[in-house]
């Protein structure tokens, strides 16, 4: 037909723009992309506004007008640009204590290497060339190592008990081991769940809907009260290991959910062919069914991972030093009071760095693993 | 007659013959209940033996018990001499008071954000992605702590901001004009709701019509009468009065209008905007779910870009997104327990206070799963049934 020579007519004949230079290049991006159309560009120009302003504010209050440095506690010329401009000097101040809580100063240097280890120990784990059984061998090595460094009490390093353990190691600590530990729970009960026996179906049912029926919070009320009276007299467990063993049964009930969605995706046809093979249950699951359905949702599992990080934070409210709360303590302090917004910061960033990795991978992975 | 013969080969098979699979099985579940029944026989006894020690006496009669606890935000009428059941009703109502609106304004910013995401400005789906990143990659106490620092850090009542007439923001909250509470205007509110209800039933009637004979009948006319001219007179025939009652500076506090406590509106901040991060992104993989082929065939259709969206993308969008939804909402619920980090009192933090007091902790913590397993379960009943209605009907 003739109608499909005079295709529409571009108003601007596509050979009269300038491309191939980079400012035409620029022209055509901010056409597409920014100046669509009308209302684009009114909201465009609104949001450059709105953008401009924010940040000619914060430059302002955070690097303009801020003081980054002051001498011992004389905080006075903070307090007198205080709504104007940020007081950065109490990060250099207070950052020891935020990071390491009250550990002995002289020998800080161990949870600060303990913090490496612990992100040596993710970067290795998220490598998939990696992923092979000698990974456990160096988990547990990695994990006896921390405990060494955070204790002490052998080589010649002094005991340090865990009263006065603190900031990030505890934060990182807790979220480790509650996953590490809860992961295996969390694939116990998953396979219950799915179980053709009755009783032990219920039961995982009962466990996982009772933990995930909660909060958090009450959980660790429970880890921090309760706890005590169901223990028989003159027992007496650490608050921060009671606080561990909640969040162990937290993640467990959690990632049992996680891993119970793969195992549902697994084709029928896979288990009939185990058993056709002969292979028993255990065999059955931990040959042949498990290594497919977690890698079916590793990226939900890395999604929880992320929340399970930021959940730790919660032993705020019953007193267990970790990042948050060392950062929340560090204020007390009457002469620094005012700039806890810095602090939050501080820590914040600390918490961001970590998820953002954490969600970052888990994006990449889940593009690597999209078919085709 | 004839429906004796075919029992006896049936009883036959009534007797009980395992093969070794069956009775692994039964061995297995009989392990394990046993285990189970072990450890929780051995927690109780202890506890039952702690309990007597320290002279504790399980049970609930500590509920009518003066529970001489302060409750500075509360909407009931409420006095340090009242039982401690009192103060645990106050309590939920609180946990419900942020639950409730927290969960209508996070799904509101939430979609908005989560369709910013998808716009095709540049700048506008950018700027929604660093705000899912930002709230999702820091923890919810810490950004609480950070609203409620913020919020401390406001003038005083004094010097209180006046963005609009009549609404002030300082360190004792948020002041909003408000419209007295009366019997007259009860009723026209329940006119109004009688009114939706009524108009939803019409709307299902107009629906079938359509479906029936193809006529598209407006519904507009009906809601205009409904919706504004019922409740105008009502409000007319029982003389309600709407005179807006403006707060106003006395002394050192505001006096008039409705004021949200700087804990609640920090909890409530903090809370709708974690939880919108969460549902932006869930709004932007539901909608990104339908198929593009969807668009295409409606638009080939000749219908209209709105009708499109509203009959034909949304529908689809929605089957994906209401089942995640409903765990944030459940998660915001169970949340709202934090509040405890900034003194509100909700219904964790109430517990929590009587635990310290009474030292029934069985009994407080089992009051608050009672209390968060009903919530869950009456958010996961109404999600559910919303979901089976909009459900994909196969035919």
């Amino acid at each position: 037909m003739t109608s499909i020579t005079d295709a529409p007519q571009n108003p601007l004949p596509f050979d009269a723009r300038p491309r191939r230079t980079p400012t035409g290049h620029a022209i055509r991006w901010l056409r597409t992309n920014l100046f669509a159309s009308v209302t684009s560009s009114i909201i465009s120009v609104l949001l450059i506004a709105l953008l401009a302003k924010a940040f000619i504010s914060l430059v302002q209050w955070g690097y303009w007008n801020a003081i980054w440095i002051v001498s011992g506690n004389q905080t006075g010329p903070c307090r007198s640009i205080r709504g104007l401009g940020a007081c950065w000097a109490v990060i250099p101040e207070k950052y020891r204590f935020i990071l390491f809580g009250t550990y002995p100063f002289n020998e800080q240097w161990r949870p600060a290497l303990v913090c490496l280890i612990f992100i040596a120990l993710f970067w290795v784990s998220s490598r998939r060339n990696w992923w092979r059984k000698e990974l456990v061998l160096v988990w547990a090595a990695a994990l006896v190592l921390i405990g060494v460094l955070m204790w002490g009490g052998v080589f010649g390093l002094s005991y340090v008990s865990q009263d006065r353990w603190g900031g990030l190691p505890v934060t990182l600590i807790l979220a480790t081991f509650g996953l590490a530990l809860g992961f295996p729970l969390g694939i116990v009960v998953a396979l219950g769940r799915r179980s053709k026996l009755p009783a032990i179906r219920s039961l995982c049912v009962l466990y996982v809907e009772l933990i995930r029926g909660v909060s958090l919070i009450s959980l660790l009320f429970m880890a921090s009260v309760m706890f005590p009276l169901f223990l028989p007299d003159g027992v007496n467990i650490d608050k921060l290991l009671r606080a561990q063993i909640a969040f162990i049964l937290y993640a467990g009930a959690y990632l049992a959910e996680v891993i119970r969605g793969g195992l549902q995706a697994i084709p029928r046809g896979q288990h009939d062919a185990a058993d056709a093979l002969g292979l028993t249950y255990w065999k059955k699951n931990g040959l042949i069914i498990l290594p497919q359905a977690i890698r079916h949702v590793i990226p939900p599992l890395v999604n929880t991972f992320i929340a399970f990080f930021k959940d730790t934070s919660l032993v705020l409210i019953i007193g267990i030093f970790d990042l948050l709360t060392t950062a929340k303590t560090s204020i007390i302090d009457p002469a620094w009071q005012q700039f806890s917004v810095e602090v939050y910061v501080f820590v914040g960033l600390i918490y961001f760095v970590f998820c953002f990795a954490m969600s970052r991978y888990s994006r990449q992975l889940e593009a690597q693993s999209r078919p085709g | 007659m004839t429906t004796s013969t075919p029992e006896l080969p049936r009883r036959r098979r009534m007797h009980l013959r395992l093969n070794r699979q069956q009775i692994n099985g039964l061995v297995w579940q009989i392990v394990v209940v046993a285990i189970a029944v072990a450890i929780v026989g051995w927690l109780w006894s202890n506890a039952l033996h702690n309990l007597s020690v320290r002279r504790i006496s399980t049970g609930f009669a500590f509920l009518g018990r003066e529970a001489g606890m302060p409750i500075a935000d509360s909407w009931l009428a409420y006095s340090p001499r009242d039982p401690y059941a009192r103060a645990f009703i106050v309590g939920i109502v609180n946990t419900l008071r942020v639950a409730v609106i927290g969960i209508v304004l996070a799904t509101v910013l939430g979609t908005l954000i989560g369709i910013a995401r998808l716009s095709s400005n540049w700048l506008l789906s950018r700027l929604a992605a660093v705000y899912v990143e930002v709230h999702r990659d820091v923890p919810l106490l810490l950004q609480l702590l950070f609203w409620y620092v913020l919020m401390q850090g406001l003038p005083a009542a004094r010097a209180a901001w006046k963005p609009i007439e009549g609404v002030f923001l300082s360190n004792r909250g948020l002041v909003l004009p408000s419209v007295p509470i009366e019997t007259a205007n009860l009723w026209v509110i329940a006119a109004v709701l009688a009114g939706l209800s009524a108009l939803y039933l019409l709307r299902r009637q107009l629906v079938a019509r359509q479906m029936a004979d193809g006529k598209a009948r407006p519904l507009w006319p009906y809601a205009l009468a409904l919706l504004v001219c019922l409740p105008a007179l009502v409000s007319f025939g029982l003389g309600a009065s709407w005179t807006i009652t403006l707060p106003e500076l006395r002394g050192f506090n505001f006096v008039g209008g409705l004021t949200l406590a700087p804990e609640y509106f920090a909890l409530l901040i903090a809370l709708v905007t974690y939880t919108s991060a969460f549902i932006a992104e869930i709004v932007r993989s539901g909608i990104q779910a339908v198929p593009k082929g969807q668009w295409d065939a409606a638009n080939a259709l000749g219908l209209r870009r709105s009708f499109v969206l509203k009959r034909i993308v949304l529908p689809q969008a929605l089957r994906v997104i209401i089942p995640p939804m409903t765990s944030q909402y459940l998660n915001l619920t169970k949340n709202s327990s934090l509040a405890v980090a900034v003194g509100y009192q909700d219904v964790v933090s109430i517990a929590n206070t009587t635990l310290n007091q009474t030292g029934q902790a069985i009994e407080a913590i089992a009051l608050i799963m009672a209390v968060f397993l009903t919530i869950s379960l009456g958010i996961s009943l109404f999600m559910n049934w919303y979901n089976a209605r909009i459900a994909l009907v196969e035919r």
